[in-house]
């Protein structure tokens, strides 16, 4: 296929799990502000969203330093502003751009998806919302992405563009997971751990949430919410689909395939297997006991690594 | 001008065959539920994505082409003279063009005047003496039909570059499929979702190199195109890839595309990308669209260009109005379809004539297109009519000037209801090396506007699906 087309496929995935993830961010940071504990903290639950979304520095020039973030500034920020390019609106036009671009590559039911969730877009006032259409908004992100990997899973052929469109899903995904231990990794420390701490108890339940696994973390561990069974959860459980080594395992299965069809192994396969060797071979003990924030710092920079080998590969 | 003849009824009450079984439906139906059926349309026309971008306008990347749900019909008898015509013409236009880089045989008989060759902007000198594949120059073509009574059909313009319409010749018949099945049970219509076949089939049969499947794609010079949905519905209908010029490049004089697998050769291109900005070491330097190096594989015969560079030298409005002369030149036949007349500024006698009447003819620019550039004498007031009067006098090279034609009309779905609007038709023609092609209908456009005669998308015009009916 043309390498465009791989490209546009690849970069439409990543921008709409992208969209995603910031929503779900804005959400939980909404939810922690309105928490009665967290009013008498010094953290700013603004602040780092921000941090976790990733685009601190653009903010800063904008707004000042995070300490400072408000919810009007930073909602509007990272939902809205033209002038971040990772806003949710320019997540939704770069999509759509791809997908305009790559018309022939995507099923209608694809097309559809993004088409008329651009449309609806429109219909959501640029200025600051209330609380309720904010959630409204968020609410019709995240079916967007839902609808868009249901239509990807159900229509699209199971060829080379789809693996490269889910290898686009993958890396975005384990990138935005990474992140968000990232920011809050010093809250899953074990010398921070006083037990019943109410506020920290909203801290990882909110890390939870912003992954959805707040459910499945009671189904797989049961057992209260502990912070190195919510880092396991999200670094190393197969079973959870946000977790880096699930988003390995299928990120290394899509670009064998892609081998596969083209008869020939690169660069691509080979990281993607050793980062995927390092999730698998390690307990989360090992990984507290070598330092929590070394590992995801090394697994961002990796996985940032793996996307320009993809893209060297064959996206250009 | 006199009353417009109407496709529909010869007069009031009085409804012509074909559309009998149309009118007495449309009777029954009521209004609201028709109006219904047309937002269903637009709604849909908007998901699936169909829009085209006007030039300088403001948000201008997403518009819709107004879609008229009242079909348009032809009869087989209609239609077979027309597709004969059809045939003649673009047979002629491809000897024309043969000859004009060839042997010159037309400008040496004194058929065509040489400056009308060697003036002209699209005119190629890159191609004096340039053998293209299988000696086709215009792959594909559409020719503007236009009517003023039950017997007669006028070609009004030739389109030998890069014609568009006919995503929305097809598109318009899916809808109609969608929102009216009952009507198609009640007309025999001739199918046209065979082009993409019939395409396909045509660029296949280009191929400079024999043996094996050709590599076909389709080259756009991207989605800010005014055209892009239509070159990447092509592309999805016919499976072949959607290239820009960078997705493309050259070595060796042999063509490549840039996939995920390494470089795959290409062999034949259908371009909907102007002369211009094929390749910048040829011809526009600044042309990012382009890929460098392409006339070279071209002029080496390694690939082919559908349509071939330097056709536009056949399809402009002064050539137009040799075109019956060309047909007597080339093939020894009278023409089938007659040219509108046309006087040529460039002429004399022609000038006086056209300054004399200018209230009542139709001035066009000889290279212009998209309904831009032109007066409408009867429609034009006394200003306008001054003020293109010197642009005529200061360079009358530029114009041809046609009478007023009274075109037909369609009955037309209109906030007060059904409402007689004048309509063209535009056909589309396939040349391959093993035959042409044609499939029954084409792209109907209609003025929306009340006595507009302008029916070109980019001035408000619409579409209408065209049935050709098989009985």
């Amino acid at each position: 296929m043309l390498s465009r087309t791989a490209d546009n496929l690849y970069w439409l995935a990543r921008y709409v799990e992208r969209a995603d993830c910031l929503a779900r961010i804005l959400d939980v940071s909404q939810r922690l502000a309105y928490t009665p504990v967290s009013q008498g903290s010094t953290a700013n639950e603004w602040g780092s969203a921000v941090l976790t979304a990733g685009c601190a520095d653009l903010f800063i020039e904008r707004y000042g330093p995070l300490e400072d973030a408000t919810e009007e500034n930073v909602v509007s920020f990272l939902a809205f502003a033209p002038e971040n390019p990772a806003s949710i609106r320019n997540c939704f036009e770069l999509a759509r751009t791809n997908a305009r671009s790559v018309r022939t590559a995507l099923t209608t039911e694809m097309w559809d998806v993004i088409n008329s969730a651009w449309i609806e877009l429109r219909h959501f006032p640029n200025r600051a919302m209330t609380r309720e259409e904010l959630s409204r908004f968020l609410a019709f992100v995240k079916e967007t992405s839902l609808r868009f990997d249901g239509a990807t899973f159900r229509t699209m052929l199971r060829n080379d563009g789809y693996c490269f469109a889910r290898s686009g899903v993958q890396i975005e995904r384990s990138d935005n997971t990474a992140r968000i231990l990232d920011v809050k990794y010093h809250v899953l420390l074990p010398e921070k751990e006083r037990v019943g701490g109410p506020l920290d108890y909203f801290q990882w339940s909110s890390i939870l949430r912003s992954v959805s696994a707040l459910t499945a973390f009671h189904w797989v561990y049961r057992d209260s919410v502990k912070p190195w069974l919510v880092a396991d959860l999200l670094i190393l459980n197969r079973q959870m689909p946000r977790s880096l080594a699930s988003c390995y395992e299928n990120l290394s299965r899509h670009l064998d395939e892609i081998a596969g069809a083209y008869g020939r192994q690169g660069p691509s396969q080979r990281l993607s297997r050793s980062i995927l060797g390092r999730l698998t071979n390690c307990d989360i003990e090992d990984i507290f006991q070598n330092g929590l924030h070394e590992f995801i710092t090394d697994f961002i920079t990796d996985n940032n690594k793996l996307g320009k080998a993809i893209t060297e590969q064959y996206l250009t | 001008m006199r009353q417009a003849f109407d496709e529909m009824s010869i007069t009031d009450g009085q409804v012509r065959p074909a559309y009998e079984t149309l009118r007495r439906w449309l009777d029954s139906v009521p209004h609201d539920v028709l109006d219904h059926r047309r937002k269903e349309a637009e709604y849909i026309f908007r998901r699936i994505g169909i829009t085209f971008a006007v030039y300088g306008e403001e948000n201008a990347q997403e518009r819709l082409i107004p879609f008229d749900i009242v079909p348009r019909i032809i009869t087989k008898n209609e239609w077979s003279t027309l597709s004969r015509g059809l045939e003649q013409r673009v047979k002629a236009l491809n000897l024309y063009i043969r000859d004009v880089y060839g042997r010159r045989e037309i400008l040496k008989a004194g058929v065509v005047p040489k400056e009308l060759v060697f003036n002209n902007p699209a005119f190629r000198p890159e191609m004096n003496g340039q053998k293209v594949p299988h000696d086709i120059h215009v792959h594909i073509a559409g020719i503007d039909i236009v009517r003023t009574d039950p017997d007669t059909f006028y070609v009004l313009e030739d389109n030998a570059r890069t014609p568009s319409g006919v995503s929305y010749m097809l598109e318009n018949r899916e809808i109609m499929l969608r929102l009216f099945p009952e009507l198609f049970a009640m007309h025999k219509v001739a199918p046209v979702e065979k082009y993409a076949d019939d395409l396909l089939a045509t660029l296949r049969s280009l191929s400079p190199r024999g043996g094996h499947e050709p590599n076909v794609v389709i080259l756009t010079p991207g989605i800010f195109n005014s055209a892009y949905y239509e070159h990447s519905f092509l592309a999805d209908k016919l499976g072949v890839d959607l290239v820009e010029g960078r997705d493309l490049f050259v070595k060796d004089e042999v063509v490549y595309m840039r996939t995920t697998e390494g470089p795959k050769r290409v062999d034949v291109i259908y371009r909907r990308l102007d002369d211009d900005f094929l390749d910048p070491l040829v011809f526009r330097t600044d042309s990012v669209l382009g890929v460098p190096g392409l006339m070279s594989a071209y002029r080496a015969g390694n690939v082919t260009l559908t349509n071939a560079v330097g056709t536009g030298v056949a399809d402009d409005k002064a050539v137009y109005s040799y075109m019956p002369d060309i047909i007597r030149f080339y093939l020894g036949e009278e023409p089938l379809l007659p040219n509108v007349p046309t006087w040529r500024c460039r002429e004399a006698d022609h000038l006086k004539y056209v300054l004399e009447h200018l209230p009542e003819l139709v001035v066009k620019e000889v290279h212009g297109s998209g309904g831009y550039g032109m007066l409408v004498g009867p429609a034009a007031d006394k200003a306008q009519i001054e003020s293109f009067r010197a642009k005529l006098i200061a360079h009358p090279d530029n114009f041809i000037a046609q009478p007023t034609l009274a075109l037909s009309t369609c009955p037309t779905l209109v906030e007060k209801g059904l409402a007689p609007r004048h309509v063209d038709l535009r056909p589309f023609i396939l040349s391959g090396s093993d035959k042409v092609r044609i499939v029954p209908g084409g792209l109907t456009r209609v003025a929306m506007k009340e006595g507009s005669l302008v029916v070109n998308s980019s001035q408000g015009g619409g579409t209408k699906d065209t049935w050709v009916l098989d009985t």
